[in-house]
C-alpha cells in the first residue's frame, strides 16, 4: 500500500539528545491513535546538518521542514499534516522570529551545499540495507566486481583525482595501487574512523547517517587492493555509529555482500569492528594500526609506508571515512562526472563541522574551491550576536586561524596549507571579537601536550615548552623575547617531529603570531587581554556614570569586594578580586565592565 | 587484592576466550572489563594477564597510554564535560569548574557518597549544542551554570 506521507526525523547524535527519539516514537504512538497509520511511515534518518536548529522534522511530499520539534509537537504533525494537510505553520523554519517562513530549497544554509559524502544522510533509514540498496546501494561493488577488472577500478580513481579526506590528501587511487603492487597474499583495509580532533563530526554523522556507504567503499578498495580482511577503527566515544555500524556489517553478511563469495563472485572480504580508546595519536596511521595490534599507540618512522609495510607488516590501506564514502559515487557516476566538480588539484566536495560563534552551526558539504567567506557567511549565517568575525580555524588542533583578509580564497589542499592552516579532517570553528588568541592557542597546545605520545623528543619537550610560554603569556608574565622562543621552538618542532601530531602542534600559535602579533605584545607589554578571556589581566570595574546603586553585584560577589551606598554607584576593590565574572553577568546596567 | 579475589562473569569470560586467541585483541578485552567493572580493577588486570599470557606489565602499558582506561573507580554517575573547541570557546570551562565546585571536588576525586564523578572530555560531537555535558548517557545541550544544580540534583535523588 502506498503512503501519502513520509516524516523523516533526525537521528543523528545532536538531535538524539534533544530527545528527538521520543519524538519518532510519538509520531508513530500518534499515528495509531488517530487511526491514519497505514497513511504516513515515520523514518528516523541520519543527520540532516542543521544541528543548529535540531530536532529537525521533514515532512515529504511537501517538503515541510519542521525544527526545533518538541515531543508534544508530535499530535500536531499527525493530526494537521497528515489528517488535514496542513502544514504546522508554528514549526517551520525561520531565519529568525520576524522573517517570513522559508521554504527548504530558500534556506541558506542549504543553498550552496552539494551533497555526494552525505548523499543519504536525512534521506533514508541508516539501520536498513533495503533503502540503501533503493538509492544505488552496492551497484557500484557490482561495477567493480563484474564490470571491472581491480587495475580498472584503480586507473578510475587515480582519474577521479579523490584524495584522501583524512587530512594529508594523498591521492587516494595512488595508494590503492602502491598497496596492490606490494608483494605479499595478505592485505588489509583499514578504515580510520578515529575522529579525534575537538569540534569535529563529519566522519561519525556519515557513519550513523549512511553506514552502507563505507562498507561498500571497503569491500570495493579490498577488491581493487587484493585484500580479504578489513578492520573498521573507531573512537570508543561514539557508541550510536558503533551501533551502526555493526547492524550494517550484520545486514551486509545476510545479503551476500560481505563474507565468503561475495555476490557469486568467488571474492571473499570480511570486516571487524576495533574500538579506539582515546588517544588523538592513534588517528595517526601508524599509530593507529600498532593500536589495532592491541598495542600502546605510538607512531613509527614512514617509509616504510603502510601500503608497503603495516598491519602485521603486511601492505595496508587506510582510508578515512569519508574518503570510502565517495568511492561507490566514483564508479556509478565515473571519475570524468567526479573530477569535474572542484578546483584543478582538489576535487569533488568536501564535508565540514561548521561551529563556534556562528549562526548556523553544523554538518556541511561543499564543492572544493567554495570560499571560506560563502561557507561562513552564507551557509554559516555569519558570526551570532551580531558579534566581529575574528578569524576560522581549520584542521582543528593541527590547523592555523585564517583572518577576514584571506576569507575569499577558495578552499583547496594547497590553498589552505598556504595560509599556514590545512584541510585537516574537516573541523571548522568560528571565532568572533571575544576571543582571546593567545588563550586559544593555549588551548590547542594544552591538548597536544596531553595527546602527546611522548616518543621523539621534539613533540614531547616541544609542546610542554610551548605550554609554558603561552600559560606565561597569558598570565601576564611574558616577554617579548618569548615570541620568538615560540617560533623557534614551533619552527623545530614542524621539521623533527616523527608525525604530524608534532609536526603540526605548532599551526595554531605560528598563525596567530603571524596575524595578530599585536594581541601577543598587548598581553605582554600593556599587560592586557582585549577579549578579556585571559583571566589573570582582566579588571573589573564599575561605571560611576551607569551604576544605579541597585547592590546586586555585591550580593552576588562571594569575596565580596564590592562596596558602596543603595542608590550610589559602587566601587570594586581590586586587590580582593577573583575576577570570578558574577558581578559583570549580574548587572542589568552594563555598569560593570572588563578592563 | 590478588588476582583469584576477582569474580568475571561468565559473558566477560567467554569474550577473554575468544579474543584472547586473535591478534592483538588486548584493548578490546580492556573495553569488555571496564565496561563490567565500570574501571580496570588491578585484579581484574591480573587475572587477565593470567588468562591470556600477556605480561602485565605489557597490559599497563596499553592501559595508562589510553585516556578512555580507569585505573580508579568512578562515582555511580559520570558527569562529562565536554572540552571540545566549540564547547570551550562557549564556555565549557566555567561548566566545569561550576560543576566541580557544586559537588566539591577536585579532578581525578569522587564525591564522597560515591555519587558523581567529573571528566572532562574531548568532544562529544554536539558542537552545534555547545556548550554540552554528559551524565551517564544522557546529554545536556546549551548549557549555563545556573542549570547546573537542578540538573545535578536530579540524578542526586535516583
Amino acid at each position: 500500500m502506498a503512503y501519502k506521507n513520509f516524516i523523516l526525523v533526525c537521528g543523528g547524535t545532536g538531535c538524539e539528545s534533544s530527545r528527538s527519539d521520543e519524538i519518532y516514537k510519538g509520531l508513530i504512538r500518534e499515528a495509531e491513535a488517530l487511526g491514519v497509520s497505514h497513511d504516513v511511515q515515520v523514518v528516523k534518518t541520519g543527520c540532516f546538518g542543521f544541528c543548529e536548529k535540531g530536532p529537525i522534522v521533514k515532512v515529504l511530499p511537501s517538503e515541510s521542514f519542521y525544527v526545533e520539534v518538541k515531543p508534544e509537537d508530535a499530535h500536531d504533525i499527525i493530526a494537521e499534516q497528515v489528517i488535514k494537510g496542513r502544514e504546522v505553520t508554528r514549526l517551520l523554519y525561520r531565519k529568525d522570529r520576524k522573517s517570513d517562513i522559508t521554504k527548504l530549497e530558500d534556506i541558506g544554509f542549504y543553498q550552496k551545499q552539494f551533497r555526494i559524502v552525505l548523499r543519504n544522510c536525512g534521506v533514508i533509514n541508516p539501520e536498513s540495507i533495503d533503502e540503501y540498496i533503493a538509492r544505488d546501494g552496492y551497484r557500484a561493488l557490482e561495477k567493480a566486481l563484474f564490470e571491472m577488472t581491480p587495475e580498472e577500478v584503480i586507473a578510475e580513481l587515480k582519474a577521479s583525482g579523490l584524495r584522501g579526506r583524512g587530512g594529508a590528501g594523498f591521492p587516494t587511487g595512488m595508494k590503492w595501487e602502491a598497496a596492490r603492487k606490494a608483494p605479499g597474499d595478505v592485505k588489509y583495509i583499514v578504515c580510520n574512523a578515529d575522529e579525534g580532533d575537538p569540534g569535529a563530526y563529519m566522519d561519525r554523522s556519515t557513519i550513523e547517517g549512511d553506514p552502507h556507504s563505507v562498507l561498500e567503499g571497503m569491500v570495493i578498495a579490498a577488491r581493487a587492493v587484493g585484500a580479504n580482511f578489513g578492520y573498521i577503527y573507531i573512537r570508543a566515544e561514539y557508541p550510536l555509529a558503533i551501533e551502526r555500524l555493526k547492524i550494517a556489517i550484520q545486514q551486509a553478511k545476510e545479503y551476500g555482500l560481505l563474507g565468503k563469495d561475495i555476490l557469486g563472485s568467488g571474492f571473499d572480504f570480511d570486516i571487524e569492528i576495533r574500538l579506539g580508546a582515546g588517544a588523538f595519536v592513534c588517528g595517526e596511521e601508524t599509530a593507529l594500526l600498532q593500536s589495532i595490534e592491541g598495542k600502546r599507540g605510538m607512531p613509527r618512522p614512514k617509509p616504510p609506508f603502510p601500503a608497503i609495510k603495516g598491519l602485521w607488516g603486511k601492505p595496508t590501506v587506510i582510508n578515512n571515512v569519508e574518503t570510502l564514502a565517495n568511492v561507490p559515487v566514483v564508479l556509478i557516476r565515473g571519475a570524468k562526472w567526479f573530477s569535474s566538480i572542484g578546483t584543478d588539484k582538489s576535487k569533488g566536495t568536501k564535508v565540514f563541522a561548521l561551529t563556534g560563534k556562528i549562526n548556523n552551526s553544523g554538518l556541511i558539504e561543499v564543492p572544493m574551491g567554495t570560499t571560506l567567506r560563502e561557507i561562513i557567511f552564507d551557509i554559516g549565517g555569519g558570526i551570532r550576536n551580531g558579534k566581529k568575525f575574528k578569524g576560522v580555524q581549520t584542521g582543528g588542533p593541527s590547523g592555523g586561524i585564517i583572518v577576514e583578509k584571506d576569507l575569499d580564497t577558495p578552499i583547496s589542499y594547497e590553498s589552505l596549507t598556504a595560509l599556514g592552516s590545512m584541510m585537516g579532517s574537516g573541523g571548522m570553528i568560528v571565532m568572533d571579537e571575544d576571543d582571546c588568541v593567545v588563550d586559544v592557542s593555549k588551548f590547542y597546545m594544552a591538548f597536544c601536550v596531553d595527546e602527546s605520545c611522548g616518543k621523539c623528543a621534539p613533540c614531547r619537550i616541544g609542546t610542554k615548552q610551548m605550554y609554558g610560554l603561552l600559560d606565561k603569556i597569558s598570565k601576564g608574565q611574558g616577554e617579548e623575547a618569548d615570541l620568538v622562543k615560540l617560533e623557534e621552538i614551533g619552527r623545530a618542532m614542524t621539521k623533527a617531529s616523527l608525525c604530524m601530531l608534532g609536526g603540526s602542534a605548532a599551526n595554531p600559535t605560528l598563525s596567530t603570531l603571524r596575524h595578530f602579533r599585536d594581541e601577543y605584545l598587548e598581553h605582554i607589554r600593556d599587560k592586557k587581554c582585549r577579549a578579556g578571556k585571559c583571566k589573570s589581566l582582566v579588571v573589573y570595574e564599575i561605571d560611576p556614570t551607569k551604576c544605579i546603586g541597585c547592590g546586586l553585584c555585591a550580593r552576588r560577589c562571594p569575596v565580596p569586594c564590592i562596596t558602596g551606598e543603595k542608590k550610589k554607584p559602587h566601587v570594586i576593590d581590586a586587590s580582593k578580586c577573583l575576577k570570578c565574572g558574577e558581578c559583570f553577568a549580574a548587572c542589568k546596567f552594563g555598569a560593570v565592565v572588563k578592563r | 587484592m590478588i588476582a583469584g579475589d576477582i569474580e568475571f562473569s561468565g559473558e566477560l569470560q567467554s569474550y577473554i576466550d575468544e579474543w584472547s586467541k586473535k591478534e592483538g585483541g588486548l584493548v578490546m578485552m580492556l573495553h569488555r572489563i571496564q565496561n563490567e567493572f565500570g574501571y580496570v580493577p588491578r585484579a581484574a588486570a591480573e587475572k587477565l594477564s593470567l588468562v591470556s599470557g600477556i605480561p602485565l606489565a605489557k597490559i599497563y602499558g596499553v592501559i595508562t597510554f589510553y585516556h578512555f582506561f580507569k585505573t580508579t573507580k568512578p562515582g555511580k554517575h559520570k558527569i562529562s564535560v565536554c572540552m571540545g573547541t566549540a564547547c570551550y570557546l562557549k564556555g565549557g570551562q566555567e561548566l566545569l569548574g561550576e560543576t566541580r565546585s557544586i559537588l566539591s571536588i577536585e579532578p581525578d576525586e569522587v564525591t564522597d557518597d560515591g555519587l558523581f564523578s567529573v571528566d572532562e572530555v574531548r568532544c562529544l560531537g554536539c558542537c552545534g549544542l555547545a556548550p554540552v555535558i554528559m551524565i551517564d548517557n544522557e546529554v545536556y545541550g546549551k548549557l549555563t551554570k545556573e542549570q547546573l544544580p537542578d540538573i545535578i540534583a536530579k540524578y542526586r535523588a535516583r
